[in-house]
């Protein structure tokens, strides 16, 4: 309503001086009309823009506040602080001062390269045994049980077996990720085999299509969607364990440089590495969002 | 030309469901011609798609003998091709991409890459297609779906042409229209069709002969009826026809006095 209002509004302007509005006009739409000079033609999708600008960005702020306040209580470094201390870890985020002292950019690459190993191995097996206990029924029932007692177990509980096994710290990180990721990426490829509609299988039957062709024209077509559902469900899982399990094995990396500043005492370095996680897993999710959006099919 | 291309002898369904057997059907025999036009029509839930599905081998029957050019039917195959209900493309592929499917499946072992493109343009043309090849099937109206999904049939060459209420989800312009469009094909094409539906009028235009089904539980042949109204045969000079209102009075017969019931 007030957008088509707005429009009439627009076309008015253009024969009436805007500031010489009739007196008729009631409250908000005068007020509308007030601004009328400032707005071009596409005000509509101005303030449809605005609408989804303005709410992150006031939750933003008051965030903000709330941490400057909360800092002014706790003596947690505040916003001003922190962000004082941010200028110089970015400055020079790639310098090295020995294995234990180096920049933000390598503890992020470190930590990335170790997700990525971690969550491409799981890929590699899960999203193809996820594929076989979907198709074939037996498969199914024998895993069931071991997934469901193997998948709730906390990640961290999975580090002393990696310890024990590899006897070094880099390869059981990447264990941890490895065991912790595979879940979701199994038991959503599974459920989208199962899900696949019976017509389609049927195309399938009818043309008599050997196992190879089922599988790459129907099969996966059909599960990629879901498929990369658990993929985003997995990097989520990888990213939030990453930082945990470099916190109990060290190493280069986002975690164990938490760990190091609280050991130095350093809390704003602290607070800017929960930023630096939460905006590389953010990214991590949309980049993937953004994969899935160009496998979509519509059916 | 065969009498018997496809007989059923006695031919029975039972599935085991989770309140019991269910006879969905029992004791149906049936003989079809080489190049005969078939319709089966009953109440919904009468238990044709259990028939077609049968002929097709996608289920397996519970008893009687099934043959099919001589051969026992087990399990689906290319040469007994299904035209679904709800078209079936698969919605990755193009037009084209979805009947080359079919085609490469058939073919792909006698002919080069070129021929097996030619058969699915040929497909396409048969149902005035060519020019939404390229388009995914969501591209495309429902009307324009289901003539893809029916040259894919085509483009099988089967021996045998099985249609589960191929036009049921269409408008009834759009319906008119395919039916004229499947009357041409099957004339030029001599393929043998049996095709389930609920449309009378469907039934008595384009078949040889209608099967009329009994009302489920363990459903069966009521009444087999000829068509023998001249071919080709015009849909709207067919409405002026004596012979033509008659045979659709029986099946109208059939279904709402013999077999009345609310579906
Ligand atoms: N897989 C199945 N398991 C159990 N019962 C089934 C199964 N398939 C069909 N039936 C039953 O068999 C009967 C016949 O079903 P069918 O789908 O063949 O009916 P239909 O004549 O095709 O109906 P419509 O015209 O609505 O498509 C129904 O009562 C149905 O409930
Ligand atoms: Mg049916």
């Amino acid at each position: 309503m007030a957008v088509v209002k707005l429009k009439a509004k627009v076309e008015m302007s253009k024969h009436v001086d805007a500031h010489a509005a009739p007196a008729v006009e009631a409250g908000a739409a005068a007020a509308v009309q007030k601004n009328l000079p400032l707005l071009p033609r596409y005000a509509p999708q101005l303030l449809a823009a605005l609408r989804y600008v303005v709410p992150p960005a006031l939750g933003l702020v008051l965030f903000v506040l709330l941490w400057a306040q909360i800092s002014t209580l706790s003596g947690l470094p505040g916003p001003v602080k922190t962000w004082d201390s941010a200028q110089q870890v970015f400055g020079n985020p790639f310098y090295q001062n020995g294995p234990n002292d180096q920049g933000i950019g390598w503890n992020v690459l470190h930590s990335l390269a170790r997700v990525a190993i971690g969550f491409g191995l799981a890929a590699l097996i899960g999203i193809p045994f996820g594929f076989m206990i979907g198709r074939f029924t037996f498969l199914n029932r024998m895993s069931a049980p071991i997934i469901s007692l193997l998948r709730p177990v906390s990640p961290l509980a999975w580090l002393p077996i990696g310890l024990y096994v590899f006897k070094e710290a880099q390869p059981a990180a990447i264990w941890v990720i490895f065991i912790s990721s595979i879940w979701p990426m199994i038991i959503n490829t599974a459920v989208g085999v199962t899900r696949v509609p019976q017509d389609y299988l049927n195309v399938a039957r009818v043309l008599r299509l050997n196992e190879w062709k089922v599988f790459s024209k129907i099969l996966f077509p059909a599960v990629l969607p879901y498929m990369l559902t658990g993929v985003r469900l997995s990097i989520g899982v990888a990213w939030l364990v990453i930082v945990a399990a470099e916190m109990l094995t060290g190493g280069v990396g986002l975690g164990f440089w938490v760990w190091d500043e609280w050991n130095n005492l350093n809390v704003e370095h602290i607070i800017i590495a929960i930023f630096v996680v939460g905006i590389v897993g953010l990214l991590l999710e949309q980049a993937l969002v953004l994969v899935a959006k160009r496998f979509e099919y519509q059916g | 030309m065969e009498q018997r291309y496809v007989l059923l002898e006695n031919v029975q369904k039972v599935f085991d469901t989770r309140s019991g057997r269910f006879v969905a059907l029992r004791d149906v025999n049936l003989a079809v011609r080489q190049g005969e036009f078939v319709s089966i029509i009953g109440h919904s839930g009468c238990g044709k798609s259990t028939l077609l599905n049968l002929i097709s081998g996608l289920t397996e029957s519970s008893g009687g003998v099934l043959v099919c050019a001589g051969r026992e039917i087990a399990g689906p195959g290319p040469d007994r091709s299904v035209v679904f209900q709800n078209h079936s493309l698969l919605p990755w592929m193009t037009c084209f991409e979805n009947v080359y499917l079919a085609v490469e499946r058939v073919f792909k072992s006698q002919e080069a890459k070129a021929d097996l493109q030619r058969r699915t343009h040929e497909a396409l043309e048969l149902v005035g297609l060519v020019h939404a090849a390229h388009k995914y099937p969501h591209e495309i109206s429902g009307g324009m779906k289901q003539r893809v999904g029916i040259a894919r049939a085509l483009s099988m060459q089967p021996k045998v042409l099985l249609l589960d209420e191929p036009l049921g989800a269409l408008d009834a312009l759009t319906r008119a229209h395919l039916q004229d469009e499947i009357l041409r094909i099957v004339a030029a094409t001599g393929c043998t069709t049996i095709m389930v539906t609920h449309d009378v009028d469907e039934a008595v235009l384009l078949s040889d002969r209608i099967v009329m089904m009994t009302n489920g539980p363990a459903a069966t042949i009521g009444q087999i009826l000829d068509i023998d109204l001249p071919r080709p045969r015009q849909r709207l000079e067919l409405l002026q026809d004596p012979r033509y209102l008659c045979l659709r009075g029986e099946v109208l017969r059939f279904l709402y006095e013999r077999q009345d019931r609310a579906a």
